[in-house]
């Protein structure tokens, strides 16, 4: 298979412009004759559903939640990222291109990289517009914030909740639009198939997760914005609907799945506290701002009062490996320096793993008041799942689960390599690289959402003004329609003993150990096996209660856990043949001496493009190679 | 600890519901409140039984999700907090504790505690927005907001739709809800060109769909998760009254789109 990735010729600086002029148009009395479905209502999803029905087009907008509202970009909390240069401080969209560049380990696609920093100066005037109430200073202008160890402060907020602001500027936007009759919006729905008709993605079959009916939607073209799949851990930050059902619905049909194995591990989360733990909880990136990272230097002494523990007793290393940057590295090193410590026994919990984020020294220097006025909302979130206060004990943090880089594989158009089929937000694999920076995941959803798609699906559907109506009776959707519902009786019909929950548990507890923070050859091809026992067994002897017509939860995550059970095993295969570190990839046979991410660019400058080839076997792999015109790649370095 | 569990069970909208107890012996202080609903579901599934089908996702208060009515109070017993952030160490040992669903005429229950929230959304159909197409806004600092309205807009719009108000209310009354979406574009600059109708397009339809009046009894505010304050309704009052009579006085008499 010639992966095409499309990227318009001319200069980085101009490919943009000259291709949003040239892409063909569809005239407004054809806009409403074209069909697109939506699936998902994230920033990705909203923002997209809004504009092409802005635009004209008819839209149909999926989410599994019971609103658009609650998808799971409401969560977000620290910011986005724009090349304003509001604060003069010498940003620019190159700089922001640039940072994105290197922050991915130049493991990402230049074209689309430029492009998202071109747009990121568009999303926060349209987000001002449509009420977004952003941080302001006492002049009345908008308010930023430095974030991940970049050098200017390009981060736009509100308060801590970045995230859901944005979510709901877009949802009213959606909002609307499903008010004026151009987008309709099917709530507690969830695709479980795409439809192939010739070739070309022809619709989706959904199930209607209230009266558990199997619907067919048949559609010109078919987006999904259906978010990241961090919950092939089972424990992560994700919100616990995260999945990745409607993508590897794709990938079984033919869409090619990018870079699997690149996921990221948040540093400062609060720990896993028992066994019946259900998700886990960012603590923000900023803290680290005036928290000192540390953990006893002798492993006697790791249970002990920390008050106890005299200064020189104590290591605080990521000042001593990092003296450059200290507790403030980049959140892939700080992750994997942390389980180096709990790997040589110095857990500070008795139970599991943890380390300390000390705020003494800050309070000592800038006093309680100034410490509660940064963090006060951080510290009562972590006092109230705790039951501990920071103000006088360190917090306890270890690193978990949170983004997922990987995803569909998508050219510069976001298609993915089906006709007719695009992949936007955290569901494709586009824009980070190995490795993402904080606060640009919202950019990227607002940017695909808003900006991208609706120029670039133009390209497609000018070509499907004259195809008519799609019909739903199609063979294609009769077929697809009864694959679906024979999974969702094979899944009532096992029976078992073993709950959903158990199999994502085991699934999760291989995932975390064996392809989480460090890698390596035996383990992976010990958690190939792990996983294909884990699969046979589900199939098997899982329990689902209740019936295929009815609300039935349990059903929905059984789905959704065997997904996951078979993209748990392409992750895994995907860190066995990179066989090089870089970014959140970290194989424990390509180290520096000392000890760092050693990347490979003579070999594996590429990105994995995997194609399925039936359950348990074994995928096919597509390279796409990278080829840096503008960027020079280097080593990251931090000491 | 041990718990007993008093919850509503309600096969789907029109079945009858009734109470169900449920003991649990292996419950920790540290469980969150769902994840005990979790424990319970397990229990319920290795015996063959239904497990107790309830709305979550984020487990962090912020999407809204998660609707629960423990001990009588919407949320439960913790003050602005919603009932996925809360953990049973707010419980004691051997404590009976009775879960309900959020109820109201326009939440109508799909099964068990999950309820359907969809009149919140059309509510916002109705007018929670700013017209303001893609591509068509100006630089973001070509209008500056002052802070304080500013900070304002944003307490209200804090609002996560979760519902708690109206499952507070004696009367089933949205207005706190409501409120806080039309405050927070009412304080912004951009959201002035659309105000008087935004205001009485949205508290029709909030009237259409069945919820009851204010009557100022506050009990949503104590129960709000997210703390949003009635001064948004007196808020809402003002403007309402307002743009009945700014609208009088203008040609245009039909708001609906
Ligand atoms: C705790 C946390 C904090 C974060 N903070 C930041 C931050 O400060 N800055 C930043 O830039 N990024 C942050 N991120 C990352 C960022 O929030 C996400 O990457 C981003 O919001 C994803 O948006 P999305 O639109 O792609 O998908 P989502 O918001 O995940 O939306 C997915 C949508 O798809 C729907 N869906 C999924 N599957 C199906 C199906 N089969 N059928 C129908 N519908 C389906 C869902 O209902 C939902 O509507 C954070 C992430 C977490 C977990
Ligand atoms: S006003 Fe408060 S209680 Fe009502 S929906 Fe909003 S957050 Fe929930
Ligand atoms: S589950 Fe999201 S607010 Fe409770």
């Amino acid at each position: 298979m010639q992966l095409n990735s499309k990227i318009p010729a001319g200069n980085l600086p101009d490919k943009w412009d000259t291709y949003r002029s040239t892409v063909p148009l569809v005239s407004p009395a054809n806009k409403r004759r074209i069909d697109v479905i939506v699936v998902g209502s994230g920033l990705a999803g909203a923002a997209a559903a809004a504009t092409l029905g802005e635009l004209g087009y008819n839209v149909k907008c999926f989410c599994f939640q019971d609103s658009p509202r609650r998808a799971h970009s409401i969560a977000a909390q620290g910011g986005i990222n724009a090349a304003k240069n509001y604060q003069n401080d010498g940003d620019s969209i190159w700089r922001l291109f640039y940072d994105t560049i290197k922050g991915g380990d130049y493991r990402a696609r230049e074209a689309n990289v430029h492009r998202l920093a071109e747009c990121s100066v568009h999303i926060i005037d349209q987000c001002v517009a449509q009420g977004v109430p952003f941080a302001r200073e006492y002049g009345g202008l908008l308010a930023n914030r430095s974030f991940g160890g970049v050098q200017v402060s390009r981060t736009f907020y509100a308060r801590g909740q970045t995230g859901q602001q944005l979510l709901l500027g877009a949802y009213s936007a959606l909002e609307r639009q499903i008010a004026a009759g151009s987008v309709t919006m099917y709530n507690r729905h969830e695709m479980l198939d795409v439809v192939i008709i010739d070739g070309k993605a022809r619709g989706i079959i959904a199930r209607n997760l209230v009266t558990g009916e199997i619907e067919r939607h048949g559609a010109h073209a078919v987006a999904l914005c259906t978010g990241g799949y961090g919950n092939a851990f089972f424990l992560s930050t994700n919100a616990m609907g995260s999945n990745v059902t409607a993508a590897w619905k794709a990938h079984r049909k033919g869409a090619l799945f990018g870079n699997p194995c690149f996921t990221q591990i948040h540093p400062t989360c609060i720990p896993v506290s028992g066994h019946f733990q259900s998700k886990l909880t960012l603590m923000s990136e900023s803290l680290r701002n005036d928290g000192r990272v540390w953990v006893p230097k002798k492993i006697d002494d790791r249970l002990k009062d920390p008050s106890q523990i005299a200064e020189e007793d104590r290591d605080y290393y990521l000042e001593r490996r990092y003296p450059a940057f200290g507790n403030l590295v980049p959140r892939d090193i700080a992750s994997r320096a942390a389980k180096v410590e709990c790997d040589a026994g110095k857990s500070v919990i008795k139970n599991g793993h943890a380390v300390y984020l000390d705020f003494s020294d800050a309070i000592k220097r800038l006093g309680k008041d100034t410490i509660a006025e940064r963090y006060g909302n951080l510290f009562d979130m972590y006092q109230r799942i705790t039951d501990e206060n920071p103000y006088e004990k360190p917090m306890k943090i270890f690193p978990a689960v949170h983004y997922t880089m990987g995803g569909l594989w998508v050219d510069y158009e976001l298609s993915t390599n089906i006709p007719g089929l695009y992949a936007l937000g955290e569901a494709n694999f586009s824009d980070h690289g190995a490795n993402r920076l904080g606060a640009s995941a919202l950019m990227q959803g607002l940017a695909d959402g808003y900006f991208v798609l609706p120029v670039t699906i133009g390209s497609y559907l000018s070509n499907e003004i004259r195809t008519g109506k799609i019909d739903t009776n199609h063979p294609e959707f009769a077929k697809a329609e009864k694959t679906v519902q024979d999974n969702l009786n094979q899944y009532l019909g096992i029976n078992g003993k073993t709950t959903v929950d158990e199999f994502h548990m085991e699934l999760g507890k291989v995932m975390w150990d064996k392809c989480g923070m460090a890698r390596n050859a035996k383990g992976l091809q010990q958690a190939i096996s792990d996983l294909k026992g884990i699969r046979e067994q589900f199939y098997k002897d899982v329990r689902v209660p209740g019936t295929a017509n009815e609300f039935n939860p349990e059903l929905e995550k059984a789905g959704r856990v065997a997904d996951f059970l078979e993209l748990g095993e392409l992750m895994v295969r995907d860190a066995l043949n990179r066989n090089e570190s870089c970014g959140g990839h970290f194989r424990e046979e390509h180290v520096t001496p000392d000890g760092e991410a050693d990347r490979d660019d003579d070999n594996f400058m590429y990105v994995a493009a995997w194609e399925y080839k039936g359950m348990g076997n074994e995928p096919a792999l597509h390279k796409e190679s990278l080829n840096y015109e503008v960027v020079k790649p280097v080593k990251r370095n931090y000491k | 600890m041990k718990i007993t569990l008093k919850v509503w069970r309600q096969k789907n909208a029109k079945a009858q519901g009734q109470l169900e107890t449920y003991q649990l012996d292996n419950v920790t202080t540290d469980m969150s409140f769902l994840e005990m609903m979790d424990t319970l579901n397990q229990k319920l599934i290795k015996e063959g039984k239904d497990p107790v089908a309830f709305d979550h996702d984020c487990r962090e208060g912020i999407c809204g999700m998660c609707s629960m009515v423990i001990n009588g109070k919407p949320h439960g017993p913790l003050k602005a907090t919603t009932t996925c952030q809360l953990h049973m160490r707010s419980f004691k040992d051997g404590e009976t504790i009775t879960i309900e669903p959020f109820r109201a005429g326009a939440f109508p229950i799909v099964k068990d505690l999950t309820v359907e929230r969809a009149a919140f959304d059309r509510i916002i159909q109705a007018g929670g927005y700013i017209s303001v197409n893609t591509g068509n806004a100006i630089d973001a600092n070509a209008t500056p907001v002052e802070k304080a309205l500013a900070d304002q807009a944003m307490d209200a719009a804090e609002c996560i739709g979760c519902g708690a108000c109206v499952a507070a209310c004696k009367n089933s009354s949205a207005m706190l809800f409501l409120s806080a979406k039309v405050s927070h574009l009412a304080l912004l600059p951009q959201g002035q060109p659309e105000r008087a109708r935004r205001v009485l397009n949205m508290v029709k339809q909030h009237d259409d769909e069945g919820f009851g009046s204010c009557t100022n009894t506050k009990a949503c505010e104590a129960e709000c998760p997210k703390q949003i304050s009635v001064t948004n309704i007196a808020r809402l009052n003002r403007d309402y009254l307002w743009a009945s009579f700014t609208t009088q006085n203008t040609k245009e008499k039909n708001f609906s789109m």
